[in-house]
């Protein structure tokens, strides 16, 4: 299974060769070229000599992680987020550790023997501690280095009606949108660059769209979604299960309106449920790419995504076949156009 | 010219969104220069050529202006709102907003403290009785503006988005003015300056301009218990020395000074603190692009009752008009 396969490689910013590999042996058969650029972009391309309009697809293929940086007397490991984490997700979750993915568990003072004023606030980053099961300091060395990276071990699994749950779908449902995609027929140029270090300042988006030049770009992603219990309806952001979303503005870029425009016009002939991203925080890879030389169109379409930058979130797979079928109604209608001319 | 300031500044434009003010630049503009172009971004770039051995100046003036984008309507036609660019909380409860399909309403906010004001604890309410009778009127994920008339004082002017629209004003008038420039000359009316100087970026590197130029609105000190700042409304075009975006190339800075004073131009020094303009993408482009910032000082800036002075906004129109007609290869 795609998904689960994706979610439960591992890829931290600057790591991702494990999540590359992984790609690489899904989409070889299905493109004309491939390479792994400067900055580790894994850069695909289909059809590289037919005429019409070069289409980029972009997906992100690191997640947030943590890296240890301080190992303790007692063997206990201290580390920091690689990307925008919240600490009060943390406590008490199960991570692998390092290059010898040692088992751990992140830890924290017991309630017992917490004072009143802590009771009333969460852990920070710096009062966690991973507790790898060492003897004492030697033995927490021999297994870990500092610098290595610590992740959530969460498996891929369905349930309910629609759902799955599991760790970094932002973004490797992207990535699986966009693997998909490349395994769809097309008759023009299609390039997929899968990227590296969104989570840490969209770094990889645009040396990869300086090599690419497209004409067009969508970027495909996981966001946030807040529509849980006790939280106003204005600040849900997107809706589980009402489609996939199309971004207006984010802190990062306002998306191309008539391609926008189209994408809404195209749900709709297409009848593809789809939702207006409802939150202007937030920044994708689209950010990068159309700033790229002298500008380039682009469109953000993205999975929503409960719980995100947590060791789980969880998603409607109904959203995630209405954004493949929306990508996919787009480029055919690209080769359309291109055949009528 | 204040007509012109009074066309520019009623024209809708919020950042991403700004067709209407650049179909209206592009009618202004065309006769004047030799090549009227738009890119991907939405920047409109007129060109002047110059003489074949005279250099390339990129003059920069925006045309968004900061604004609002609906996030969601409520079953009784209520609409929230979030932010496009900077927008001042202090300058909304009360305020009013027009959305490109052209309803208009007031911003009020939820009951609580003023110290506590946030954005989700406004809303828009545009007279609708119902979800149903609203999104008639507009949809989640349309842009809108704050809503204001322009007002001619005699010297002063105030209206909205005078942020850049005094700019662009500026820029059309000085392309009115210039006859055979030695220098080829780009004026590029830029777009989503408000959200991160986008347009000039995309704009200069396909452009490769010698020497970049933006004309943008700076703050001044000159009001009661202001903040200090020792740029004031009629005292002359701001020549600006930096800001967070850029540090005026020295040359660039100088050539201006030595123009104004050839020229008799009324000038100040402006040092800004917070901020930015078109001038700091510019200038890191591609292999870098000297560059600095011709500013018309402007009090209550991201307000909807900008105020400028009208012979400030002259001194700023003979400033570009003698460095566009400067043989900048003798600097």
């Amino acid at each position: 299974m795609l998904l689960a396969r994706l979610t439960e490689a591992n890829g931290a910013p600057g790591q991702e060769g494990e999540v590359r590999d992984l790609i690489r042996a899904e989409i070889e058969p299905h493109v004309h070229e491939i390479k792994t650029d400067a900055l580790g972009n894994l850069i695909a391309i289909k059809n590289p000599d037919s005429p019409g309009p070069k289409v980029m697809l972009a997906a992100h293929m690191d997640e947030v992680a943590l890296m240890i940086v301080g190992i303790e007397g007692n063997g206990f490991l201290k580390f920091r987020p690689i990307g925008g984490v919240d600490p009060r997700v943390l406590v008490a979750k199960s991570v692998l550790v390092g290059a010898k993915k040692i088992s751990g568990v992140i830890g924290s003072k017991p309630i017992h023997l917490q004072k009143a004023p802590e009771r009333e606030r969460a852990f920070t980053m710096q009062e966690l501690l991973i507790d790898i099961g060492a003897k004492n300091k030697e033995e927490a060395e021999r297994l870990v280095k500092l610098g290595e990276i610590a992740y959530f071990t969460t498996k891929y699994e369905e349930f309910g009606h629609d759902k799955a749950k599991a760790k970094a779908l932002d973004d490797r449902v992207g990535c699986a949108l966009a693997i998909r995609l490349l395994q769809t027929e097309v008759s023009f140029p299609l390039i997929v660059a899968f990227t590296v270090q969104e989570e840490v300042g969209l770094r990889g988006a645009g040396v990869a769209t300086y090599q690419i030049k497209p004409d067009v770009a969508l970027v495909l992603e996981g966001t946030t979604a807040s529509d849980v219990p006790g939280t106003d309806e204005h600040k849900h952001a997107t809706t589980v299960g009402a489609g996939p979303c199309i971004t207006v503005i984010d802190r990062a870029s306002i998306p191309h309106p008539p391609l926008v425009r189209e994408l809404f016009a195209l749900a709709e002939e297409e009848e593809i449920k789809v939702q207006v991203r409802r939150n202007t925080a937030g920044g994708t890879d689209a950010g990068q790419i159309q700033l790229s030389e002298e500008g380039v169109k682009v469109a953000t379409i993205a999975v929503p995504c409960r719980y995100i930058h947590s060791p789980v979130s969880v998603m409607s797979k109904d959203d995630y076949e209405g954004a493949f079928k929306l990508v996919k109604s787009y480029l055919k209608r690209l080769q359309e156009q291109e055949a009528r001319k | 010219m204040k007509t012109v300031i009074r066309q520019l500044t009623e024209a809708f434009g919020p950042s991403g969104y700004e067709t209407e003010v650049t179909e209206l630049i592009k009618t202004m503009v065309a006769k004047h220069a030799d090549e009227v172009k738009t890119d991907v971004l939405g920047n409109l770039i007129a060109i002047k050529n110059g003489s074949q051995d005279g250099q390339s100046i990129m003059f920069a003036a925006h045309t968004d202006e900061i604004g609002v984008v609906v996030t969601h309507i409520d079953d009784q036609g209520f609409l929230r709102f979030g932010s496009v660019g900077g927008v001042g909380i202090s300058t909304l409860v009360g305020n009013r907003v027009r959305f490109a399909g052209g309803a208009v309403g007031a911003i009020y906010q939820e009951k609580g403290s003023w110290k506590e004001l946030t954005l989700d604890k406004l809303y828009v309410d545009i007279g609708a009785e119902n979800k149903e009778e609203a999104l008639k009127k507009v949809k989640v994920g349309e842009f809108g503006i704050f809503h204001r008339e322009f007002e001619d004082l005699g010297d002063r002017l105030i209206a909205k988005s005078m942020d850049d629209r005094v700019g662009c004003a500026v820029l059309i008038e000085a392309l009115k003015k210039i006859q055979n420039p030695k220098n080829t000359l780009y004026f590029v009316f830029t777009a989503q300056e408000e959200v991160g100087l986008r347009g000039a970026r995309t704009a200069a590197y396909g452009l490769e301009p010698d020497l970049g130029i933006a004309l943008d609105v700076t703050l001044t000190g000159d009001m009661p218990e202001a903040r200090r700042m020792a740029v004031s409304l009629g005292k002359g075009a701001a020549i600006k020395v930096k800001d967070s975006s850029l540090i005026t190339h020295p040359k660039v800075k100088d050539l201006l000074v030595t123009l104004a004073e050839e020229n008799k131009i009324p000038y100040q020094m402006e040092v800004l603190e917070a901020g930015g303009t078109d001038a700091g993408a510019i200038h890191l482009t591609k292999a870098g692009v000297p560059s600095g910032a011709i500013s018309i000082p402007t009090r209550y800036v991201h307000s909807p009752s900008e105020m400028v002075d009208m012979r400030d906004v002259e001194a700023c129109v003979n400033l570009v008009v003698a460095l566009a007609e400067k043989d900048l290869a003798s600097v």
